[in-house]
């Protein structure tokens, strides 16, 4: 076949279109995701603003040089899209806010060059290129991964300022105690696993607090759950998303805590406790909505959606992390083609198999 | 049913699009007739099927409505003179297509005195017998003129001969920009219906249900008062979507039955004809006129005075364009057709043929060129599919030269409504794959074809040298041994009388 063709100046139907483009598309996930990011910034200060404003320009630069060594034409246009950017962003939502600046540069290669430029850029990748990044650093450097910050609102005396928020930034000094704290979920994982079960070391003096308007220990994407629940409401209300897949990841997570919470409240979280910790909100309305990475079918994305939050459940519960969110959408992403590949829409006029319908006896007249 | 329903919206059944329809404020302006260019060229081919075949000679003085070329073959269309006038060539003009080819014309230069040729009008039309309409309807060259151009009389016929129950007629017009069906229902209600009727008779169809999109209030509240008194005329109002006039899915919208993919509409017992064709009925057979003119929709921003235009076949664009007051601004794009289906002219000296529907005359703004990017896959087009096929998919597996894949994904279904094209945030053309890839497919199977009756001459010469060089060699060993015998014979013969001797 001479697909020359195919990139000569379309000639056939329609000569209209509707006005959508990629880059409004991202725009407005970008949108959605600002009030949760401006909260971040409050919450934990100057490093996270610096993390986060880091990450971003680490991805577009790698996306830029590896558009360059690919020798991409429209290198400017591709850059600006919006993608890269949206990468960037994802993933620093999901860092412990005062992550030290080679975490931003480290995360940004993986995310841009391995997750993303070497299948073949965007719209290629087989997995989330955010959360190849996030696993693979928290699983290079486990430390200054898993280290967060009680949150010290920038209004509050303690909280660093512009010139100690650039050097807790760059220097990565080991935290002061003081602030240092540990998430719900690595908290009740570490106590279970020194046999204290959950009434007790929840009842504790130093257990974390669920809180719904974030005012805990985590990563941008945690502790705003709300904000993060809007930006999701936001883009689902624009048809930017539809509501199948977070709505599927949310039920395949509350479904087995619910079960396993009324069973035995003492080793189990409750339902609140997931839907409210790490990235259980972020993922659901964010990440597992990804196009590249999801399945293309309404279908599809439910079982997609209720695989992630069902194996979030399993490794929260049963693995060796405390956090399973970015291991499940890895996972899943994996069987996005197999399940692309059973689920299919059924064609007019064709059954389920793509057999064409029978034709039906031909009535008395 | 109701529950089966509300379960499939619950989970997105939401095909097609619902682009800006464009269609005021040229709608709103009454019909006005085209004066008669000083020119028509009357394309042979202006149909499905067969070119129609020219009985008159240049120089021929030719009447209004006079056939000048008949249907040929048995399916095809008959051409008749739009006025009176002098026929001056039987040759080759642009076509009306996108590739600008030429095709074979005639040439009609019009004397002005629309002197009609004699018409037969029958006392009672409706009395008639069906396949005696549906004569009338193949001699008057009526095609379909929703754009699909098939030969009515053909599909008249089919109806009667596959026990139809129900006559869908299609007034839905879909296509943005496009109002000329909504103007021929607002204005010549009482002879669709009339056009409607005939057609009942000759299909032997129980039922006609006219399907009008609710975006059309006066073309409803025209064709519901032009049906009283008819109840076997239903009006029904359709949620406005495009490609609601599409074929297979008004089916479903009116009856809810699905045509299978390998079937006809006559196969689930329906047949779909336009409002238009309805109104060319009435004419053929009321009145006796046939196909000559045709309502046409001038519409863009690049047209001084939009509207909808009578205008005799034949017509050239260019005159069309001139005499409503020629164009306005910088034109980006012409197409011919709505904006969604319509395939664009290379230049506007080419004649309106009976499947205008309209002319467009876009702006830059209105005909936006994009530069298409990579795919997101964002299942915008998927959502969009009114036939519920994965364009991102197939147009991946077209691009990477597997046309195999493609029709494996249900390429044959696509009927290039554009909707995929449409929402793509990436501007992928993807109707533009799927065309090309058509192309290679019917181009690939018609070398099968080829190979295959190349390999059934080449087995059949095989054959037949085998089967001779057989009867040669069976010939003459039955020789060989008569001979033998024979000799056997005279020497017995010759001992015997040796004997004897």
């Amino acid at each position: 076949m001479n697909t020359g063709a195919l990139t000569a100046q379309p000639i056939a139907s329609p000569h209209a279109h509707g006005g959508n483009s990629v880059t409004r598309t991202m725009l407005r996930v970008q949108m959605a995701l600002v009030p949760a990011t401006l909260y971040g910034f409050w919450l934990f200060g100057w490093p996270a603003f610096f993390l986060w404003l880091l990450t971003i320009l680490s991805c577009l630069g790698f996306e830029a040089l590896a558009l360059k060594m690919m020798g991409v034409t429209r290198i400017k246009a591709t850059l600006f899209d919006g993608s890269a950017l949206l990468t960037g962003w994802l993933l620093a939502m999901t860092l412990p806010p005062w992550a030290p600046w080679w975490v931003a540069v480290v995360g940004g290669f993986i995310a841009i060059v391995i997750g993303k430029q070497v299948f073949g850029g965007v719209g290629q990748n087989v997995f989330n290129p955010a959360m190849v990044a996030r696993v693979a650093l928290l699983v290079s450097f486990p430390v200054p991964l898993t280290q967060w910050v009680y949150p010290l609102p920038l209004t509050s005396l303690a909280a660093p300022d512009f010139i100690d928020g650039l050097r807790i930034f760059l220097t990565s000094l080991p935290q002061p105690d003081a602030m240092a704290s540990a998430s719900l979920l690595g908290y009740t994982k570490t106590e279970l696993s020194r046999g204290i079960d959950l009434l007790h070391s929840l009842a504790g003096d130093h257990a974390p607090v669920l809180s719904w308007i974030g005012a805990r220990s985590g990563s941008f994407g945690e502790s705003a759950s709300l904000l993060i629940l809007g930006g999701g409401l936001y883009l689902i209300g624009v048809g930017i998303i539809s509501w199948h897949t977070p709505a599927a990841v949310l039920a395949g997570l509350a479904i087995p805590a619910a079960i396993g919470h009324s069973v035995d409240p003492t080793h189990y979280l409750s339902v609140s406790a997931h839907l409210l910790s790490g990235a259980a909100m972020l993922g659901a309305f964010f990440i597992a909505t990804d196009y590249v990475t999801s399945p293309n079918t309404v279908s599809g994305q439910i079982v997609f959606g209720l695989g992630i939050g069902l194996m979030t459940w399993v490794i929260r519960t049963y693995g060796g992390y405390p956090e399973g969110m970015a291991f499940a959408v890895l996972l899943m992403n994996a069987l996005t083609p197999v399940i692309d590949r059973f689920i299919k829409p059924r064609v007019l006029g064709r059954d389920r198999k793509g057999k064409p319908l029978d034709i039906p006896e031909t009535k008395e007249a | 049913m109701g529950f089966m329903n509300l379960f499939k919206t619950f989970l997105g059944n939401h095909w097609g699009i619902h682009p800006a329809d464009h269609k005021r404020p040229a709608s709103e302006q009454p019909v006005r007739r085209l004066p008669l260019p000083p020119r028509l060229h009357l394309m042979l081919s202006q149909h499905v099927g067969a070119p129609a075949r020219p009985v008159v000679l240049v120089g021929q003085k030719v009447l209004k409505g006079e056939l000048i070329a008949a249907a040929q073959g048995n399916i095809s269309a008959p051409l008749h003179a739009p006025t009176s006038g002098r026929i001056t060539a039987i040759s080759e003009i642009t076509a009306p297509h996108a590739s600008g080819l030429p095709a074979m014309a005639i040439t009609l230069d019009p004397d002005g005195e629309e002197c009609w040729v004699d018409v037969e009008r029958p006392t009672n039309p409706y009395a008639l017998a069906p396949d005696e309409i549906a004569a009338r309807v193949a001699a008057a060259g009526v095609v379909g003129l929703g754009g699909a151009t098939f030969p009515s009389s053909v599909k008249l016929n089919l109806g009667r001969r596959s026990h139809i129950d129900t006559l869908i007629i299609n007034g839905s017009e879909c296509e943005p920009y496009l109002s000329c069906d909504d103007r021929l229902m607002r204005d010549r209600a009482v002879q669709i219906v009339s056009g409607i009727r005939l057609m009942l008779i000759s299909t032997g169809a129980r039922v006609a249900k006219v399907g009008i999109e609710d975006n059309k209030p006066e073309a409803i509240a025209a064709m519901r008062e032009a049906a009283e008194g008819y109840g076997e005329v239903v009006v029904v109002v359709v949620p406005a979507r495009y490609p609601m006039g599409s074929d297979r899915q008004l089916i479903v919208e009116l009856t809810g039955r699905e045509v299978p993919s390998d079937a006809r509409a006559a196969d689930v017992g329906v047949i779909v004809h336009n409002v238009g064709t309805a109104y060319a009925v009435h004419e053929a057979i009321c009145l006796g006129r046939p196909l000559i003119s045709r309502l046409i929709t001038l519409n863009g921003n690049g047209v001084t005075m939009p509207g909808n235009y009578e205008v005799p076949l034949g017509t050239l664009v260019s005159d069309l364009i001139a005499f409503t007051g020629g164009v306005q601004g910088e034109v980006a794009k012409l197409v011919m057709g709505g904006p969604m289906m319509g395939s664009i002219l290379p230049q506007t000296r080419v004649p309106v043929v009976k499947g205008t529907s309209g002319v467009l005359l876009l702006d830059a703004r209105e005909a936006a060129a994009f530069e298409p990017e990579a795919c997101i896959r964002c299942g915008s087009c998927i959502k969009a599919c009114p036939m519920g096929l994965l364009p991102l998919e197939m147009s991946a597996h077209i691009r990477n030269d597997d046309l195999d894949g493609a029709v494996d994904l249900g390429l044959a279904d696509c009927i290039a409504c554009g909707c995929c094209a449409y929402v793509c945030p990436s501007h992928i053309p993807l109707v533009q794959y799927f065309y090309h890839a058509k192309g290679d497919l019917s181009a690939r199977q018609r070398n099968q074809l080829r190979s295959e009756s190349t390999r059934k001459l080449a087995n059949a010469r095989q054959e037949r040298l085998d089967r001779e060089s057989r009867e040669k060699a069976e010939a003459a060993a039955r020789r060989k041994a008569e001979r033998a015998a024979q000799q056997a014979a005279a020497m017995e013969a010759s001992s015997k009388s040796g004997e004897l001797a």
